[in-house]
């Protein structure tokens, strides 16, 4: 059972509650993009067995959407951010670096 | 023996309310005596504010004065992005009262029920069995429940169960 807390309305909200979102900080290709590029967007995903980027929207609750930053082995949650931003805060990045000394980032 | 009692409220009025609320505060105010709530609040007697998302609100009020409160909303709101919505018709309301009322909610629903977590007074949008509710304590010993009326029936003899349950436990101790 995951527990996150939604910064929109501060609610420590269960799992039930959410809808999940996927992987989070994707780069929408645009018209300009090649076919490769824009299947990658659609369709690639990072699936990492560690720490990952996902969104979430506080489905029966205040309706937000938001970002969620965890372990997806051990379920340990590291926070959870605005959805207005493109990349993971600092502070998040930090409270990762401090749990996982060899985490490098998802590239 | 039961000790906790679970009724549908008479209808109510209410409005939905969204937009930038520092622009919704003015006429709120004047239309309920009351400021803003806090998020998870709620704020006046009689015509109450309660707060629902960080820009919606849902203005209750006496199923006669829907119209009155629309047009002074509109008024007041004129030159502000807004939206504010009859929606009495939307959700039915659940009176339940008597002591174990947090334990018998605490069945139905993932939301943290304990004193220290959910005060009096809050309001929580949460779920409650299959569908979306809101919870709103309005004492020690007595909590508001609103569901959307289409599953007013699933959602009231849900409450129905869980209260025989408490009760029956409570009985039991």
């Amino acid at each position: 059972m995951l527990l996150l807390t939604c910064p929109a309305c501060g609610v420590a909200a269960d799992e039930t509650e959410l809808a999940p979102g996927g992987e989070a900080h994707l780069t929408r290709v645009g018209p300009d993009g090649d076919d490769a590029s824009f299947e990658g967007y659609l369709f690639q995903r990072a699936n990492p067995r560690g720490v990952h980027f996902e969104r979430w929207r506080h489905v029966y609750g205040c309706g937000k959407w938001f970002h969620a930053a965890r372990d997806t082995a051990t379920l340990e949650v590291f926070g959870t951010y605005s959805a207005q931003t493109t990349a993971p805060p600092d502070d998040i990045l930090d409270k990762i670096k401090a749990r996982r000394p060899g985490w490098e980032g998802n590239a | 023996m039961s000790d906790l009692s679970l009724e549908r409220a008479a209808p109510r009025g209410m409005i939905a309310l969204r937009g930038d609320f520092d622009s919704l505060a003015g006429p709120c105010r004047e239309i309920t005596g009351a400021d803003l709530p806090a998020p998870l609040g709620a704020a006046g007697e009689g015509r109450a504010l309660l707060w629902m998302s960080p820009d919606e609100l849902l203005l209750l009020c006496d199923p006669g004065d829907v119209g009155e409160v629309l047009a002074r909303l509109g008024e007041a709101l004129a030159a502000q992005h807004h939206l504010a919505s009859d929606v009495s018709d939307a959700r039915v309301v659940f009176t339940l009262r008597g002591p174990g009322v947090r334990d018998a909610l605490a069945r139905i629903t993932p939301c943290d029920m304990r004193p220290g977590r959910f005060h009096v007074g809050q309001v929580r949008r949460t779920r409650l069995g299959q569908v979306a509710a809101a919870i709103r304590l309005t004492g020690d010993a007595a909590a508001e429940v609103y569901c959307f009326r289409s599953v007013g029936d699933y959602v009231e003899r849900l409450l129905a169960t869980a209260l025989e349950s408490a009760n029956r436990e409570r009985v039991a101790l």
